[in-house]
Protein backbone atom coordinates (compact mmCIF):
# COMPACT_ATOMS: atom_id res chain seq x y z
CA UNK A 1 0.00 0.00 0.00
CA UNK A 2 1.44 3.34 -1.03
CA UNK A 3 1.42 6.39 1.18
CA UNK A 4 -0.21 9.38 -0.46
CA UNK A 5 -0.52 13.08 0.29
CA UNK A 6 -4.15 12.51 1.30
CA UNK A 7 -2.90 10.38 4.19
CA UNK A 8 -0.74 13.26 5.34
CA UNK A 9 -3.65 15.69 5.25
CA UNK A 10 -5.96 13.30 7.08
CA UNK A 11 -3.18 12.75 9.63
CA UNK A 12 -2.91 16.50 10.17
CA UNK A 13 -6.71 16.69 10.42
CA UNK A 14 -6.94 14.00 13.10
CA UNK A 15 -3.98 15.54 14.96
CA UNK A 16 -5.79 18.91 14.97
CA UNK A 17 -8.86 17.19 16.39
CA UNK A 18 -6.92 15.49 19.18
CA UNK A 19 -5.05 18.72 19.96
CA UNK A 20 -8.38 20.60 20.14
CA UNK A 21 -9.87 18.12 22.58
CA UNK A 22 -6.73 18.24 24.74
CA UNK A 23 -6.80 22.05 24.68
CA UNK A 24 -10.48 22.08 25.66
CA UNK A 25 -9.96 19.65 28.54
CA UNK A 26 -6.75 21.15 29.91
CA UNK A 27 -7.01 24.87 29.25
CA UNK A 28 -10.78 25.46 29.15
CA UNK A 29 -12.09 22.86 31.61
CA UNK A 30 -8.90 22.89 33.72
CA UNK A 31 -8.77 19.14 34.09
CA UNK A 32 -6.64 18.21 37.07
CA UNK A 33 -6.09 14.60 38.04
CA UNK A 34 -8.22 14.77 41.14
CA UNK A 35 -10.18 11.70 42.13
CA UNK A 36 -12.59 11.10 44.98
CA UNK A 37 -9.93 9.38 47.06
CA UNK A 38 -8.17 12.66 47.70
CA UNK A 39 -11.11 14.24 49.50
CA UNK A 40 -12.88 13.51 52.76
CA UNK A 41 -16.43 14.34 53.75
CA UNK A 42 -17.61 16.74 56.45
CA UNK A 43 -21.21 17.67 57.16
CA UNK A 44 -22.74 20.88 58.42
CA UNK A 45 -26.35 21.74 59.31
CA UNK A 46 -27.65 25.14 58.29
CA UNK A 47 -30.97 26.80 59.11
CA UNK A 48 -31.10 28.29 55.63
CA UNK A 49 -28.74 27.66 52.74
CA UNK A 50 -30.14 30.40 50.48
CA UNK A 51 -29.09 29.64 46.91
CA UNK A 52 -26.26 27.22 47.70
CA UNK A 53 -25.90 24.51 45.06
CA UNK A 54 -24.15 21.18 44.80
CA UNK A 55 -20.59 21.67 43.45
CA UNK A 56 -20.39 25.16 44.98
CA UNK A 57 -16.88 25.95 46.20
CA UNK A 58 -15.77 25.60 49.83
CA UNK A 59 -13.23 28.25 50.70
CA UNK A 60 -11.08 28.98 53.69
CA UNK A 61 -9.45 32.41 53.80
CA UNK A 62 -10.53 32.74 50.17
CA UNK A 63 -8.63 29.63 49.07
CA UNK A 64 -10.56 26.80 47.42
CA UNK A 65 -10.31 23.77 49.72
CA UNK A 66 -13.19 21.63 48.49
CA UNK A 67 -16.68 21.48 47.01
CA UNK A 68 -20.23 20.95 48.22
CA UNK A 69 -21.02 17.34 47.35
CA UNK A 70 -24.57 16.90 48.63
CA UNK A 71 -27.46 18.93 50.05
CA UNK A 72 -30.41 17.33 51.85
CA UNK A 73 -33.19 18.38 54.17
CA UNK A 74 -32.93 16.69 57.56
CA UNK A 75 -36.40 15.16 58.07
CA UNK A 76 -36.26 15.55 61.88
CA UNK A 77 -34.76 18.97 62.50
CA UNK A 78 -35.85 20.55 59.21
CA UNK A 79 -32.38 21.92 58.74
CA UNK A 80 -30.38 21.70 55.54
CA UNK A 81 -27.70 19.03 55.81
CA UNK A 82 -24.79 20.01 53.58
CA UNK A 83 -22.01 17.52 52.83
CA UNK A 84 -18.65 19.03 51.96
CA UNK A 85 -15.87 17.19 50.11
CA UNK A 86 -12.63 18.69 51.46
CA UNK A 87 -9.18 18.09 49.97
CA UNK A 88 -7.15 15.62 52.06
CA UNK A 89 -4.27 18.06 52.38
CA UNK A 90 -6.36 20.47 54.48
CA UNK A 91 -7.27 19.62 58.09
CA UNK A 92 -9.58 21.72 60.25
CA UNK A 93 -9.92 21.80 64.04
CA UNK A 94 -12.99 20.46 65.86
CA UNK A 95 -14.35 23.95 66.56
CA UNK A 96 -14.00 25.23 63.00
CA UNK A 97 -17.04 27.17 61.83
CA UNK A 98 -18.87 27.17 58.50
CA UNK A 99 -20.89 29.99 57.02
CA UNK A 100 -22.58 30.58 53.72
CA UNK A 101 -21.21 33.62 51.94
CA UNK A 102 -21.87 35.34 48.65
CA UNK A 103 -19.20 36.32 46.15
CA UNK A 104 -20.05 39.92 45.32
CA UNK A 105 -23.59 41.23 45.61
CA UNK A 106 -25.16 39.02 42.95
CA UNK A 107 -22.43 36.39 42.78
CA UNK A 108 -22.60 32.69 43.49
CA UNK A 109 -22.87 31.44 47.05
CA UNK A 110 -20.10 29.41 48.64
CA UNK A 111 -19.27 27.88 52.01
CA UNK A 112 -16.62 29.68 54.04
CA UNK A 113 -14.68 27.68 56.65
CA UNK A 114 -12.96 29.46 59.52
CA UNK A 115 -10.34 27.59 61.52
CA UNK A 116 -10.84 27.35 65.29
CA UNK A 117 -8.38 26.83 68.13
CA UNK A 118 -8.99 23.21 69.14
CA UNK A 119 -5.87 21.00 68.67
CA UNK A 120 -8.03 18.01 67.63
CA UNK A 121 -8.89 17.92 63.94
CA UNK A 122 -12.17 17.01 62.29
CA UNK A 123 -12.19 13.43 61.10
CA UNK A 124 -13.91 12.25 57.88
CA UNK A 125 -17.69 12.16 58.42
CA UNK A 126 -17.63 14.61 61.34
CA UNK A 127 -20.13 17.41 61.71
CA UNK A 128 -19.20 21.07 61.86
CA UNK A 129 -21.33 22.33 64.73
CA UNK A 130 -20.75 26.08 64.45
CA UNK A 131 -22.65 27.30 61.42
CA UNK A 132 -24.27 30.50 60.29
CA UNK A 133 -26.87 30.60 57.58
CA UNK A 134 -27.03 32.37 54.29
CA UNK A 135 -27.92 36.01 54.22
CA UNK A 136 -31.28 36.20 52.49
CA UNK A 137 -31.71 39.58 50.91
CA UNK A 138 -35.48 39.71 51.44
CA UNK A 139 -35.17 39.02 55.18
CA UNK A 140 -32.42 41.60 55.46
CA UNK A 141 -34.53 44.24 53.72
CA UNK A 142 -37.48 43.22 55.90
CA UNK A 143 -35.47 43.76 59.09
CA UNK A 144 -34.13 47.05 57.81
CA UNK A 145 -37.62 48.26 56.95
CA UNK A 146 -38.98 47.33 60.42
CA UNK A 147 -36.10 49.11 62.15
CA UNK A 148 -36.57 52.08 59.91
CA UNK A 149 -40.32 52.22 60.60
CA UNK A 150 -39.80 51.94 64.39
CA UNK A 151 -37.20 54.66 64.34
CA UNK A 152 -39.48 56.86 62.24
CA UNK A 153 -42.41 56.46 64.65
CA UNK A 154 -40.15 57.19 67.64
CA UNK A 155 -38.87 60.38 66.08
CA UNK A 156 -42.36 61.62 65.30
CA UNK A 157 -43.64 61.01 68.85
CA UNK A 158 -42.14 64.31 70.13
CA UNK A 159 -38.68 63.10 71.09
CA UNK A 160 -39.85 60.50 73.58
CA UNK A 161 -37.00 58.24 72.52
CA UNK A 162 -34.47 61.04 72.81
CA UNK A 163 -35.30 61.62 76.45
CA UNK A 164 -35.18 57.98 77.42
CA UNK A 165 -32.03 57.17 75.51
CA UNK A 166 -29.49 59.05 77.69
CA UNK A 167 -30.97 57.56 80.85
CA UNK A 168 -30.29 54.02 79.74
CA UNK B 1 -67.24 16.39 -7.65
CA UNK B 2 -66.21 13.60 -5.30
CA UNK B 3 -62.75 13.52 -6.82
CA UNK B 4 -62.09 17.24 -6.29
CA UNK B 5 -63.19 16.94 -2.64
CA UNK B 6 -61.20 13.83 -1.95
CA UNK B 7 -57.98 14.79 -3.72
CA UNK B 8 -56.45 16.85 -0.86
CA UNK B 9 -57.02 13.93 1.52
CA UNK B 10 -55.57 11.51 -1.00
CA UNK B 11 -52.54 13.75 -1.36
CA UNK B 12 -52.15 13.93 2.44
CA UNK B 13 -52.36 10.17 2.76
CA UNK B 14 -49.86 9.71 -0.05
CA UNK B 15 -47.42 12.11 1.60
CA UNK B 16 -47.77 10.37 4.98
CA UNK B 17 -47.32 6.90 3.56
CA UNK B 18 -44.33 8.12 1.56
CA UNK B 19 -42.70 9.70 4.63
CA UNK B 20 -43.17 6.57 6.73
CA UNK B 21 -41.92 4.43 3.85
CA UNK B 22 -38.77 6.53 3.54
CA UNK B 23 -38.23 6.43 7.31
CA UNK B 24 -38.37 2.64 7.26
CA UNK B 25 -36.06 2.45 4.27
CA UNK B 26 -33.61 4.83 5.95
CA UNK B 27 -33.55 2.60 9.05
CA UNK B 28 -32.92 -0.52 6.93
CA UNK B 29 -30.29 1.48 5.05
CA UNK B 30 -28.48 2.30 8.31
CA UNK B 31 -28.56 -1.40 9.18
CA UNK B 32 -27.08 -2.27 5.78
CA UNK B 33 -24.33 0.36 6.20
CA UNK B 34 -23.39 -1.04 9.60
CA UNK B 35 -23.47 -4.59 8.23
CA UNK B 36 -21.19 -3.85 5.27
CA UNK B 37 -18.95 -1.33 7.01
CA UNK B 38 -16.63 -4.15 8.06
CA UNK B 39 -15.47 -4.43 4.44
CA UNK B 40 -14.93 -0.72 4.04
CA UNK B 41 -13.02 -0.42 7.32
CA UNK B 42 -10.78 -3.30 6.22
CA UNK B 43 -9.82 -1.22 3.19
CA UNK B 44 -9.14 1.88 5.26
CA UNK B 45 -7.75 3.82 2.29
CA UNK B 46 -11.26 4.45 0.96
CA UNK B 47 -12.47 5.88 4.26
CA UNK B 48 -9.34 8.03 4.62
CA UNK B 49 -9.95 9.44 1.14
CA UNK B 50 -13.49 10.40 2.13
CA UNK B 51 -12.28 11.92 5.43
CA UNK B 52 -10.08 14.13 3.25
CA UNK B 53 -13.03 15.33 1.14
CA UNK B 54 -15.53 15.63 3.98
CA UNK B 55 -13.32 16.78 6.84
CA UNK B 56 -10.02 18.26 5.71
CA UNK B 57 -11.58 20.41 3.01
CA UNK B 58 -14.09 21.79 5.56
CA UNK B 59 -11.28 23.05 7.81
CA UNK B 60 -11.20 26.55 6.33
CA UNK B 61 -14.92 27.25 6.71
CA UNK B 62 -14.92 25.82 10.26
CA UNK B 63 -11.87 27.82 11.36
CA UNK B 64 -13.14 31.11 9.92
CA UNK B 65 -16.72 30.74 11.18
CA UNK B 66 -15.55 29.58 14.61
CA UNK B 67 -13.33 32.61 14.92
CA UNK B 68 -16.11 35.00 13.94
CA UNK B 69 -18.72 33.35 16.18
CA UNK B 70 -16.29 33.63 19.10
CA UNK B 71 -15.60 37.27 18.33
CA UNK B 72 -19.31 38.10 18.11
CA UNK B 73 -19.90 36.29 21.41
CA UNK B 74 -17.09 38.33 22.92
CA UNK B 75 -18.54 41.64 21.75
CA UNK B 76 -22.17 40.90 22.58
CA UNK B 77 -21.32 39.22 25.87
CA UNK B 78 -19.15 42.13 26.94
CA UNK B 79 -21.86 44.67 26.10
CA UNK B 80 -24.45 42.82 28.16
CA UNK B 81 -22.24 41.68 31.03
CA UNK B 82 -20.65 45.09 31.57
CA UNK B 83 -24.16 46.46 32.11
CA UNK B 84 -24.35 44.29 35.23
CA UNK B 85 -20.76 44.97 36.20
CA UNK B 86 -19.72 41.37 35.65
CA UNK B 87 -17.60 41.63 32.53
CA UNK B 88 -15.15 39.28 34.26
CA UNK B 89 -17.49 36.39 33.50
CA UNK B 90 -16.93 36.86 29.75
CA UNK B 91 -14.58 33.87 29.52
CA UNK B 92 -17.11 31.57 31.15
CA UNK B 93 -19.91 32.90 28.92
CA UNK B 94 -17.96 32.38 25.70
CA UNK B 95 -16.68 28.92 26.63
CA UNK B 96 -19.98 27.59 27.98
CA UNK B 97 -22.12 28.79 25.09
CA UNK B 98 -19.64 27.39 22.57
CA UNK B 99 -19.04 24.04 24.24
CA UNK B 100 -22.64 23.32 25.07
CA UNK B 101 -24.58 24.64 22.10
CA UNK B 102 -23.00 26.77 19.43
CA UNK B 103 -19.95 24.64 18.68
CA UNK B 104 -21.68 21.34 17.95
CA UNK B 105 -24.78 22.88 16.33
CA UNK B 106 -23.10 25.43 14.06
CA UNK B 107 -20.32 23.04 13.07
CA UNK B 108 -22.97 20.44 12.19
CA UNK B 109 -24.99 22.96 10.15
CA UNK B 110 -21.87 24.03 8.26
CA UNK B 111 -20.85 20.40 7.79
CA UNK B 112 -24.30 19.53 6.43
CA UNK B 113 -24.23 22.31 3.88
CA UNK B 114 -20.56 21.92 2.94
CA UNK B 115 -19.99 18.13 2.97
CA UNK B 116 -23.44 16.58 3.32
CA UNK B 117 -24.75 18.21 0.16
CA UNK B 118 -21.59 17.16 -1.71
CA UNK B 119 -22.08 13.55 -0.61
CA UNK B 120 -25.71 13.55 -1.73
CA UNK B 121 -24.86 15.07 -5.10
CA UNK B 122 -22.00 12.63 -5.67
CA UNK B 123 -23.98 9.49 -4.80
CA UNK B 124 -27.08 10.78 -6.60
CA UNK B 125 -25.09 11.45 -9.75
CA UNK B 126 -23.48 8.00 -9.52
CA UNK B 127 -26.97 6.58 -9.42
CA UNK B 128 -28.18 8.78 -12.30
CA UNK B 129 -25.21 7.74 -14.50
CA UNK B 130 -25.81 4.09 -13.57
CA UNK B 131 -22.41 3.67 -11.89
CA UNK B 132 -24.06 2.00 -8.90
CA UNK B 133 -25.77 -0.49 -11.23
CA UNK B 134 -22.46 -1.11 -12.98
CA UNK B 135 -20.89 -1.96 -9.62
CA UNK B 136 -23.69 -4.37 -8.87
CA UNK B 137 -23.09 -6.05 -12.23
CA UNK B 138 -19.43 -6.48 -11.24
CA UNK B 139 -20.57 -8.06 -7.95
CA UNK B 140 -19.32 -5.04 -6.00
CA UNK B 141 -21.74 -4.00 -3.30
CA UNK B 142 -22.30 -0.23 -3.75
CA UNK B 143 -23.25 0.18 -0.08
CA UNK B 144 -19.92 -1.30 1.01
CA UNK B 145 -17.91 0.44 -1.70
CA UNK B 146 -19.55 3.89 -1.94
CA UNK B 147 -21.88 4.54 0.98
CA UNK B 148 -20.16 3.05 4.05
CA UNK B 149 -16.78 4.85 3.61
CA UNK B 150 -18.60 8.19 3.30
CA UNK B 151 -20.74 7.44 6.34
CA UNK B 152 -17.74 6.64 8.53
CA UNK B 153 -15.80 9.61 7.18
CA UNK B 154 -18.64 11.89 8.28
CA UNK B 155 -18.93 10.25 11.69
CA UNK B 156 -15.17 10.65 12.25
CA UNK B 157 -14.94 14.19 10.90
CA UNK B 158 -17.81 15.78 12.79
CA UNK B 159 -16.41 15.65 16.38
CA UNK B 160 -13.01 16.82 15.12
CA UNK B 161 -14.57 19.79 13.33
CA UNK B 162 -16.77 20.67 16.34
CA UNK B 163 -13.79 20.57 18.71
CA UNK B 164 -11.81 22.78 16.35
CA UNK B 165 -14.78 25.15 16.08
CA UNK B 166 -14.86 25.43 19.89
CA UNK B 167 -11.14 26.13 20.11
CA UNK B 168 -11.34 28.82 17.43
CA UNK B 169 -14.39 30.34 19.14
CA UNK B 170 -12.63 30.52 22.50
CA UNK B 171 -9.66 32.08 20.72
CA UNK B 172 -11.96 34.62 19.04
CA UNK B 173 -13.53 35.49 22.40
CA UNK B 174 -10.03 35.90 23.83
CA UNK B 175 -9.05 38.20 20.95
CA UNK B 176 -12.02 40.49 21.56
CA UNK B 177 -12.17 40.29 25.36
CA UNK B 178 -8.49 40.44 26.27
CA UNK B 179 -6.63 41.83 23.27
CA UNK B 180 -9.18 44.38 22.04
CA UNK B 181 -11.27 45.38 25.08
CA UNK B 182 -8.46 44.84 27.55
CA UNK B 183 -9.95 42.55 30.20
CA UNK B 184 -7.43 40.81 32.40
CA UNK B 185 -6.16 37.63 30.74
CA UNK B 186 -5.84 35.78 34.06
CA UNK B 187 -9.44 36.53 35.04
CA UNK B 188 -10.66 35.53 31.59
CA UNK B 189 -9.08 32.07 31.80
CA UNK B 190 -9.70 31.44 35.49
CA UNK B 191 -13.41 32.34 35.22
CA UNK B 192 -13.60 29.96 32.27
CA UNK B 193 -11.80 27.18 34.11
CA UNK B 194 -13.86 27.63 37.26
CA UNK B 195 -17.16 27.31 35.40
CA UNK B 196 -16.44 24.73 32.69
CA UNK B 197 -16.68 21.12 33.73
CA UNK B 198 -14.87 18.42 31.76
CA UNK B 199 -17.65 15.88 31.88
CA UNK B 200 -20.81 17.95 31.72
CA UNK B 201 -19.56 20.49 29.18
CA UNK B 202 -16.65 19.20 27.10
CA UNK B 203 -17.61 15.51 26.89
CA UNK B 204 -21.33 16.21 26.44
CA UNK B 205 -20.51 18.64 23.63
CA UNK B 206 -18.45 15.96 21.92
CA UNK B 207 -21.26 13.41 22.33
CA UNK B 208 -23.62 15.93 20.74
CA UNK B 209 -21.33 16.45 17.78
CA UNK B 210 -20.94 12.69 17.33
CA UNK B 211 -24.73 12.24 17.28
CA UNK B 212 -25.06 15.12 14.79
CA UNK B 213 -22.33 13.54 12.66
CA UNK B 214 -24.21 10.24 12.50
CA UNK B 215 -27.52 11.99 11.71
CA UNK B 216 -26.18 14.38 9.07
CA UNK B 217 -24.12 11.79 7.23
CA UNK B 218 -26.90 9.22 7.29
CA UNK B 219 -29.32 11.77 5.83
CA UNK B 220 -26.77 12.78 3.19
CA UNK B 221 -25.93 9.29 1.95
CA UNK B 222 -29.55 8.16 2.20
CA UNK B 223 -30.86 11.10 0.15
CA UNK B 224 -28.17 10.43 -2.46
CA UNK B 225 -28.96 6.72 -2.62
CA UNK B 226 -32.71 7.35 -2.69
CA UNK B 227 -32.56 10.20 -5.23
CA UNK B 228 -34.62 10.06 -8.42
CA UNK B 229 -31.94 9.29 -11.04
CA UNK B 230 -32.48 12.47 -13.07
CA UNK B 231 -30.82 15.88 -13.05
CA UNK B 232 -33.74 17.48 -11.23
CA UNK B 233 -33.99 14.49 -8.87
CA UNK B 234 -30.37 14.91 -7.77
CA UNK B 235 -30.85 18.65 -7.33
CA UNK B 236 -33.94 18.23 -5.16
CA UNK B 237 -32.23 15.47 -3.17
CA UNK B 238 -29.35 17.87 -2.42
CA UNK B 239 -31.81 20.52 -1.26
CA UNK B 240 -33.63 17.95 0.90
CA UNK B 241 -30.33 16.93 2.51
CA UNK B 242 -29.58 20.45 3.69
CA UNK B 243 -33.13 21.19 4.85
CA UNK B 244 -33.68 17.86 6.60
CA UNK B 245 -30.24 17.95 8.21
CA UNK B 246 -30.81 21.44 9.60
CA UNK B 247 -34.19 20.47 11.07
CA UNK B 248 -32.90 17.17 12.47
CA UNK B 249 -29.83 18.86 14.01
CA UNK B 250 -31.95 21.48 15.78
CA UNK B 251 -34.53 18.94 16.96
CA UNK B 252 -31.87 16.48 18.16
CA UNK B 253 -30.08 19.34 19.90
CA UNK B 254 -33.20 20.09 21.90
CA UNK B 255 -33.66 16.43 22.85
CA UNK B 256 -30.00 15.96 23.79
CA UNK B 257 -29.91 19.18 25.80
CA UNK B 258 -33.02 18.13 27.69
CA UNK B 259 -31.33 14.83 28.55
CA UNK B 260 -27.88 16.19 29.35
CA UNK B 261 -28.19 19.44 31.26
Amino acid sequence: MKRSTIDLWVGIFVAIGIASVIFLSLKVANLTPQSNEQTYALTADFDNIGGLKVKAPVKSAGVLVGRVSNIQLDAKTYQAKVTLAINKQYQFSKDASAEILTAGILGEQYVGLTEGGDPDTLQPGDKISLTSSAMVLEQLIGKFMTNFAEKGSNDSSSGHADKTAPQQ
Amino acid sequence: MFNTLASPFRKLGELTINAVWRLGFATRFLGAILMYSGQSLMRLQMTIREVYFAGVLSLIIIVVSGLFVGMVLGLQGYNTLSRFGSADALGALVALSLLRELGPVLAALLFASRSGSAMTAEIGLMKATEQLDAMRVMAVNPIARVVAPRFWAGVISMPVLAALFNVMGVFGGYLIGVVMIGLDAGTFWSQMQANVDLHSDVINGLIKSLVFGIAVTLIAVFEGYDATPTASGVSSATTRTVVTSALVILALDFVLTAFMF
